[in-house]
């Protein structure tokens, strides 16, 4: 859609790697986004794309390493994110209800399944799709632009 | 994993000095949390105040420290910065641990590097 806004837009791409989800982390909310997003939607939006990026690297390419292209874009409605890798599909070709079970005693606390109640809670127009042997999730942040 | 340790007659103070709990780093901040421990059984008190992003992989390893110390020695947390206490209210783990808004002040015992 074309737009008279200036398009504020990153790309990286990164292996499959934690440290390399890290540094691409760190990269765009320690520096790049300082300044221009709040520090609260910054920590949301720094755990929406940390849950998304480490779900890639545990799960698409949980058989064979390979990379991962991320593109935000930060405009007047939020911080928009596309995500891209080339592993292997969500199951089901749908993203998981990401729903918190009932919290248990201490004996049974569970050590996982937050992230996508995290993703899911955090983020706007969440969508996924299959396209051309490669997996697509694109979400919006919400978050006010500051001017700079 | 950076961590180090204050120690007083009843309650060991475990400092992150790294700035992440994250996926990169979980599995080593679970084997330090078990190596320091292993040699006594005071209370344990982990300061988060350098921690300023957890993911859930980090969540999970606190989770996990917590189970291995056992339910005669609840693992309690303090000083959690913005971000940390976002994910922890929001997977409902705050209301699972002790969660004290600051270290305390003047603990008398030794601090060591470890």
């Amino acid at each position: 859609m074309p737009s008279d806004e200036r398009p504020d837009q990153t790309r990286i791409v990164i292996p499959s790697d934690p440290m390399a989800v890290r540094q691409a982390l760190q990269a765009l909310f320690d520096h790049l986004m300082t300044g221009r997003m709040s520090a609260d939607d910054r920590d949301t939006a720094q755990i929406v794309l940390a849950e998304a990026l480490n779900n890639i690297v545990e799960h698409a390419y949980a058989q064979e390493p390979g990379e991962i292209e991320v593109i935000v874009e930060l405009c007047a409605s939020g911080l928009t994110c596309r995500i891209m890798d080339a592993g292997l599909p969500m199951p089901g070709g749908t993203l998981p209800q990401g729903v918190l079970a009932p919290m248990p005693s201490n004996d049974d606390l569970p050590e996982g399944g937050f992230g996508w109640h995290l993703i899911r809670t955090l983020s706007e127009d969440l969508h996924y799709r299959r396209e051309d042997g490669r997996n697509l999730l694109t979400f919006r942040i919400l978050a006010q632009q500051y001017p700079h | 994993m950076e961590l180090d340790c204050t120690q007083t007659p009843d309650l060991m103070i475990i400092h992150v000095r790294e700035t992440r709990i994250d996926a990169a780093g979980a599995i080593d901040f679970k084997d330090r949390m078990r190596e320091l421990t292993a040699f006594n059984t005071l209370r344990v008190m982990l300061d988060l105040s350098k921690v300023t992003f957890i993911d859930s992989s980090g969540l999970g390893a606190v989770v996990a420290v917590r189970k291995a110390l056992g339910p005669d020695r609840p693992l309690e947390l303090a000083a959690l910065t913005p971000a940390v206490e976002k994910v922890f209210r929001l997977t409902r783990m705050d209301s699972v641990f002790i969660i004290h808004p600051g270290v305390p002040a003047h603990t008398g015992g030794q601090r060591d590097a470890i």
